[in-house]
């Protein structure tokens, strides 16, 4: 029989703020274990929460990019649970009133891109992180450090519209990259900062039912989710082609083995006893805040993409790689404004971005060393053809070291006067003519003899030529000779 | 609802707090009280009104910038039943259950 997967996804993004959700401790990573603690987040008796309002404001703006309802009375509710890294022994969430509701998300998918609907984005805090098992002295141990306790997430749960990893796969991609758009999250998922867990259930092909469904935890990459899932499904399909019947669990899986590990058995449903906290007033969001946040939305990254495409006449692959992040997408609008945009998207997805990767540098710090438009002056020649490709990209690699602009930095390196196309022909035209011999040989196939005639080329400029340069012109100009 | 010197006894062990002998007295009559308090809410005859959870006013918020009422670890740590090299000791968590 054939089956079919029906899965859904629950993500949990660590915001970017710089205080926790409830209290002004460090949201930081990577501080000393428990040193961004105080009374609330630590769970002490009689401390208070008080609400981050850039915590709420970034869920507002998720939820407006993805066309959710906001909710302008939402509520604040205890999870209870025991659990030696919650400190208050209850997270506070939202639960029957969340924040935001609705929307989808826009994802790119081979044949097309598809909107996965969303059901909620609710604001909540996280938990301490528990390492283990660990030892002390002679007895096995966990340690806890509550720095991470408090951070504010958003959870982000999908409805179950995914039927095949890779659209699991890519629509994290675009979450990643629509957080980190909007500036909320750094989304890094191997810090944790973009967290997800998958449920996920096969049914026969045609059946509208729902089969009994598993939920994986500790999917902690994009490959991760992709790889977990694929392992699961395949699981449930030999269970049940083996006449078997799933039971409803929670499943582990281990990315290093690629394997699934049993956490527990769902016989009996949790029960978290939600209750409204009785510490947090409703939370009032007037309509002034939401079309504040909707006025401070840029251009959404699957709309810049589009127009991407259509404005600067760009296939599709490219429009993709130049809006992966806002600052790179900024960089190539300021460097193409008066250029052909496939030649300013050709060096940016090129020269720029490998140099940016060889370097290790942020787009921001790359921008600093060299400024779209300083980039634009190169490339200006280049459409002019006052620079030949190899010279340019010579240039590019000075601009990477030094400071001038392409006149400057070609007058220090003594090639400005022989470096055009329309210096160079001429002498390389006479070069040929000069030395039929040569050009017999290497015509009838002898193509060693190429680098004699770059000798004579460069000897007559003076050395100013670049031979890279030369070697080309006089390939171009044989070829046209020994087709004509 | 009274609530007797024992119970006081067991309480404060439940929540680790060390209550001088000496105040375990004046402790569970002001218990009683705040039981006493309590019950008498249920005397209230509410038929007529809607249940509500909350104040009508909003949540206040905040900024988000850091504030001064963060503790040294050592004395986030002074509480704990153990610790070690800036972290709480706990049993074993064997398994990743948090949900």
């Amino acid at each position: 029989m054939a089956y079919e997967a029906v899965i859904g996804l629950e993500c949990h993004i660590q915001l970017a703020t710089r205080t926790k959700m409830f209290c002004g401790c460090p949201a930081e990573f990577g501080a000393a274990p428990n040193s961004n603690v105080c009374p609330t987040c630590l769970g002490l008796p009689g401390a208070l929460p008080r609400t981050n309002r850039a915590a709420v404001d970034a869920a507002l703006r998720l939820g407006l990019a993805v066309g959710c309802e906001l909710r302008p009375v939402s509520e604040f509710a205890r999870k209870n649970y025991f659990y030696p890294d919650m400190p208050k022994n209850y997270q506070i969430t939202q639960y029957d009133r969340p924040l935001c509701e609705g929307g989808a998300l826009p994802v790119a998918l081979e044949g097309g891109a598809r909107r996965f609907g969303l059901i909620r984005i609710h604001v909540e805090e996280d938990t301490g992180k528990s390492f283990h098992p660990e030892r002390h002295g002679d007895r096995p141990v966990s340690r806890v450090d509550f720095n991470r306790a408090g951070v504010p997430l958003l959870e982000l749960v999908s409805r179950p519209d995914f039927r095949a990893p890779a659209e699991c796969a890519a629509f994290l991609t675009a979450l990643r990259r629509l957080v980190r758009w909007l500036g909320i999250s750094d989304a890094d998922m191997e810090k944790g900062h973009l967290r997800c867990d998958a449920n996920v259930s096969l049914r026969p092909l045609g059946q509208e039912a729902f089969g009994t469904k598993t939920e994986i935890k500790n999917l902690n990459s994009i490959k991760g989710v992709e790889k977990g899932l694929h392992a699961e499904i395949a699981r449930q399909r030999a269970l049940l082609e083996s006449g078997g019947r799933i039971e409803q669990s929670t499943l582990l899986y281990d990315a290093d083995h690629d394997r699934l590990a049993v956490m527990r058995s769902k016989e009996y449903a949790h029960d978290y006893r939600y209750f409204p906290d009785p510490d947090l007033p409703l939370l009032v969001v007037e309509e002034t805040w939401i079309e504040d946040a909707r006025g401070a939305l840029p251009e959404l990254p699957w709309a810049r993409e589009a127009r991407f495409a259509t404005q600067y006449g760009l296939p599709g692959y490219d429009a993709a790689v130049l809006t992966e992040t806002r600052e790179l997408a900024d960089y190539y609008e300021d460097l193409a404004r008066g250029l052909d945009g496939k030649l300013a998207s050709n060096w940016v997805m090129t020269e720029v971005l490998r140099a940016v990767k060889e370097e290790s540098l942020t787009l921001a710090a790359w921008s600093a060393k060299v400024p779209a438009g300083r980039l634009r002056g190169l490339l200006a020649k280049v459409a002019a053809r006052e620079l030949p490709g190899p010279l340019a990209k010579q240039v590019f690699a000075w601009m990477r070291d030094e400071d001038g602009t392409v006149d400057e930095l070609l007058e220090r390196h003594g090639v400005r006067a022989q470096g055009s196309v329309a210096e160079l022909e001429p002498l390389v035209v006479a070069v040929i003519e000069a030395h039929p011999g040569p050009v017999a040989q290497y015509l009838a196939g002898k193509t060693a003899t190429l680098g004699f005639l770059v000798g004579q080329v460069m000897k007559r400029s003076g050395g100013q030529a670049v031979p890279q340069v030369v070697r080309e012109l006089l390939e171009a100009e044989l070829a046209r000779r020994s087709g004509s | 609802m009274a609530i007797d010197r024992a119970e006081v006894e067991r309480i404060a062990e439940l929540a680790r707090l060390e209550i001088a002998p000496e105040r375990m007295g004046r402790m569970a009559t002001e218990l009683s009280a705040v039981l006493e308090f309590v019950a008498a809410l249920g005397r209230l005859d509410l038929a007529r009104l809607a249940p509500s959870t909350f104040a009508p006013a909003g949540t206040p918020l905040r900024a988000d910038e850091l504030d001064d009422r963060r503790i040294p670890a050592a004395e986030a740590l002074s509480a704990a039943t153990e610790h070690d090299d800036g972290f709480f000791l706990v049993p074993p968590i064997v398994e990743n259950v948090n949900p």
